[in-house]
C-alpha cells in the first residue's frame, strides 16, 4: 500500500489559553480531494498552517509527502503548493511575471518556466492578458491564476485555504474544474471551505467544530450515517446543535449515531 | 540563488511600476537639498533694524552708517523715542533695535562709559542670540576703530574688544551643516520607511505567506526585499553629495570612500530598523506611523541635524545617544567639514557598527519568530 500523502496524528496547537486544534487525526490518500469544512474559527486555518510549516504543532505529529512537518520543513516546502484565502499574487506584476517569479523561487530552470508559462496561459485561456497587470483582471481570473501559480512547480500536494471565498457561483464552478483537473493528474488536494455545498465536490470531507474533527467520510456516507439530506444539514447539526434542534423536522432523528 | 535573483528582480519591478513611489524616491533627495539649501536656512540675513536716536549728531550717525553698511542689517526705521519701537516689534517690522541714550557722543568723548541699548526680538531664541552677537560685533569694531584713530583719540576707556574666530565654517553657513544631516534624513526615509512599508505590504496582500511557504529561507526573503532599497539609498547619498557640491559648493574635505562606507553602515542600521518595525506590525499604515515616529522624528530632532544637541536638556541628550542619526551626522560633518579621517571618528563608527549588528540580529530573530 502506498504511503498516504498526508498523515496526521493527534495534531494539537494551543495558543495561550485556548486550543485551536485539538488532537486531530486523519489521512489523505494520493490524488484525493479532501475537504476541510468548518465555521470561521473552527481551527481549519491553524491546522493548514501547521501542515505547510508556518506554525509549529504544540503536540502530535504530521507527515506531508512523507516528511515530518516539524523537523523536515524544507523537504515538505519543496513538495507542496499553497494558496491562501488572501491571494498570493503580486497585483502590480503581470501573469507572466508572477509565473516566472514563483517558478524561479521554486528552482525551475528557465526552459521549464518558459514551457509551463505557455502551458498554463493556454489552459487558462489567458494568452491575451499575459502581459496585463494582475490588478486589472477580474477577481475570478486572478483566483484561477493564483491556483495555477501554486501548481507551477508541480507539487505532490496542494493546500487551498478558502480559495473560493468572495467569488461568484460560476467562477466557483470553474475553479472546482481546475481542482479536479489537478487531481486527475495525481495531485493531492486539501481544501478548506465554509461553503457547505462545496463539500459535495470533495472525495472525502472532515467537519471541524471547535478544533476537533466532528465527522469524517465521503459525502454520501456521511449523509447516510447521520440520516440527513445534505451536508448542510449535517454541518448545522454538528456545529450549532441548538439551531438544529429548534429547526428539526419531526422525522429527523434526535440522537446522534457514533 | 536563482530564486533569490528572481525575488530581487521582482522588487525592482515593484518600484518601477509604482510610479509615484519611484518618483518620490528619486526626487526626494534632490528636492530636499534644494529646500534646505534655499528655504530653510538658519543664517541670519536681512535683519530688520530700528534705530532710536533722540539727538542725532555726527557720532550716532557714524555708528548708524556702520549698521547700514553691514550686509546683515537693513535699517527699517529711525525714531526719536524708545516708545516708538514697541509697535515696530509688535508688528514684526523690526527684529532688533539700537537705542542711543541722550549724551552718547558726549560720554564717549569724556571717556565715561557711553550707554547703548541693543534690543532683540528673541521669539526665535537661536536667531535672537545670533542677532545679539552680530550687533555687538558691529558696535565693538566701531568702538575699537574710534578709540584708536577717531576724533576721541587717545583711547582712555576702550575696553577689551572680543575677537571671534569661527573655524570650519567661517561664513557660518547653515548649508554646510545641513548636508550631512540631510543625508541621514534621506537615508532614514528610504531605508527604514520604505523597507518597513514594502515588507508589511507583502503581509497585507498575503504574498508574504506565499514566500514563507516556499523553500526560500527567511534570510533570503529579507535580502531579496531589502537589497533594492540599499541600492537606492546608496544612489541617493551620492545624488545628495553631488548636488551639495555642485549647486551649493559645500566643502568635502575628507575621504569620499570613508564617507560612503559610513553611509553604508548607516543604511544598514536604518534597514534593520525597518525590518524590525515590519516584523512587529501587520499593516502598512501602522508600519508607516512607527517608522515616522520611531526613526524619522528622532533622527531629525535629536541628531543635531537642525537643533544643536549641546543646548538640549540632559535627558534629551541622553536619549540622543541611541539615535543612530546623531552618530552619522557627527561622522559626516567631521569628514566633510573638518576633513578628518577614521582616527578621529572610529568611536562613532564603532557605535554605528554595534548598532547595525544588534539591530540586524534582533530584526532577523524577530522576523523568524513571526513564522514561528
Amino acid at each position: 500500500m502506498t504511503e498516504p500523502a498526508i498523515l496526521v496524528r493527534d495534531l494539537t496547537r494551543r495558543f495561550d489559553g485556548f486550543t485551536a486544534v485539538d488532537h486531530v487525526s486523519f489521512e489523505v490518500k494520493p490524488g484525493e480531494v479532501f475537504g476541510f469544512l468548518g465555521a470561521n474559527g473552527a481551527g481549519k486555518t491553524t491546522a493548514i498552517r501547521m501542515l505547510i510549516g508556518l506554525l509549529q504543532p504544540s503536540s502530535g505529529s504530521a507527515r506531508v509527502a512523507g516528511y515530518d512537518v516539524a523537523r523536515e520543513t524544507e523537504q515538505v516546502k519543496r513538495r507542496i503548493g499553497y494558496m491562501s484565502q488572501r491571494f498570493s499574487l503580486y497585483e502590480d506584476l503581470t501573469p507572466r511575471e508572477n509565473i516566472r517569479l514563483y517558478g524561479g523561487i521554486y528552482g525551475l530552470t528557465r526552459a521549464q518556466i518558459r514551457q509551463r508559462t505557455a502551458e498554463m496561459l493556454d489552459r487558462l485561456g489567458f494568452s491575451s492578458v499575459a502581459d496585463t497587470a494582475v490588478r486589472s483582471l477580474p477577481l475570478g481570473w486572478r483566483q484561477k491564476l493564483a491556483f495555477s501559480v501554486a501548481l507551477v512547480h508541480q507539487p505532490r500536494i496542494v493546500f487551498l485555504d478558502e480559495p473560493t471565498s468572495g467569488v461568484d457561483p460560476i467562477t466557483r464552478r470553474q475553479f472546482w474544474e481546475l481542482i479536479y483537473d489537478a487531481a486527475s493528474r495525481g495531485t493531492t488536494v486539501l481544501v478548506t471551505t465554509h461553503y457547505v455545498d462545496e463539500a459535495e465536490y470533495c472525495d472525502r470531507v472532515s467537519i471541524m467544530v471547535a478544533g476537533r474533527i466532528a465527522a469524517m467520510g465521503t459525502p454520501a456516507a456521511l449523509k447516510h450515517d447521520y440520516g440527513v439530506d445534505s451536508i448542510d444539514d449535517l454541518f448545522v447539526r454538528l456545529a450549532r446543535p441548538e439551531i438544529a434542534a429548534s429547526a428539526s423536522r419531526p422525522s429527523s432523528r434526535e440522537d446522534s449515531p457514533p | 540563488m536563482t530564486s533569490l535573483a528572481g525575488l530581487l528582480r521582482k522588487e525592482f519591478f515593484h518600484i518601477r511600476r509604482d510610479k509615484r513611489t519611484a518618483a518620490v524616491l528619486i526626487a526626494l533627495p534632490i528636492v530636499q537639498v534644494m529646500l534646505f539649501g534655499y528655504a530653510i536656512r538658519t543664517d541670519v540675513d536681512n535683519v530688520r533694524l530700528a534705530i532710536v536716536d533722540p539727538a542725532p549728531d555726527s557720532t550716532t550717525i557714524a555708528l548708524r552708517a556702520r549698521f547700514a553698511a553691514a550686509d546683515v542689517f537693513r535699517i527699517v526705521a529711525v525714531v526719536p523715542r524708545i516708545e516708538d519701537v514697541d509697535p515696530l516689534f509688535g508688528s514684526g517690522a523690526a527684529q532688533q533695535a539700537i537705542v542711543f541714550y541722550p549724551g552718547f557722543a558726549r560720554d564717549l568723548g569724556q571717556g565715561v562709559p557711553a550707554k547703548l541699548l541693543v534690543v532683540t526680538d528673541a521669539t526665535e531664541p537661536n536667531t535672537g542670540s545670533l542677532l545679539q552677537s552680530y550687533a555687538q560685533a558691529v558696535v565693538n569694531q566701531w568702538a575699537g576703530e574710534v578709540g584708536r584713530a577717531g576724533p576721541f583719540a587717545p583711547a582712555r576707556s576702550i575696553s577689551i574688544v572680543p575677537q571671534v574666530r569661527v573655524r570650519f565654517n567661517p561664513t557660518r553657513e547653515s548649508k554646510n551643516l545641513f548636508v550631512p544631516g540631510l543625508m541621514a534624513f534621506v537615508l532614514t526615509i528610504i531605508s527604514s520607511l520604505m523597507t518597513a512599508i514594502s515588507l508589511t505590504r507583502e503581509k497585507e496582500t498575503g504574498t508574504m505567506e506565499a514566500l514563507l511557504v516556499s523553500p526560500l529561507r527567511p534570510w533570503e526573503i529579507i535580502v531579496g526585499k531589502v537589497t533594492p532599497y540599499l541600492a537606492i539609498g546608496f544612489i541617493s547619498v551620492i545624488a545628495v553629495l553631488v548636488e551639495a557640491l555642485l549647486v551649493f559648493h559645500v566643502p568635502l574635505r575628507g575621504s569620499v570612500p570613508l564617507l560612503l562606507f559610513e553611509g553604508a553602515l548607516y543604511i544598514l542600521v536604518s534597514l534593520s530598523l525597518g525590518i524590525l518595525i515590519s516584523a512587529r506590525t501587520s499593516s502598512q499604515r501602522v508600519a508607516m506611523m512607527f517608522a515616522l515616529l520611531g526613526t524619522m522624528l528622532p533622527n531629525i530632532l535629536l541628531s543635531g541635524f537642525i537643533f544643536p544637541l549641546e543646548s538640549m536638556p540632559t535627558p534629551l541628550q541622553i536619549i540622543s545617544y541611541v539615535v543612530p542619526g546623531r552618530w552619522f551626522v557627527a561622522i559626516a560633518r567631521g569628514i566633510m567639514l573638518k576633513g578628518i579621517g577614521l582616527t578621529y571618528v572610529w568611536r562613532e563608527t564603532l557605535i554605528l557598527g554595534a548598532m547595525a549588528t544588534v539591530l540586524l540580529v534582533a530584526s532577523m530573530r524577530s522576523f523568524n519568530e513571526r513564522l514561528e
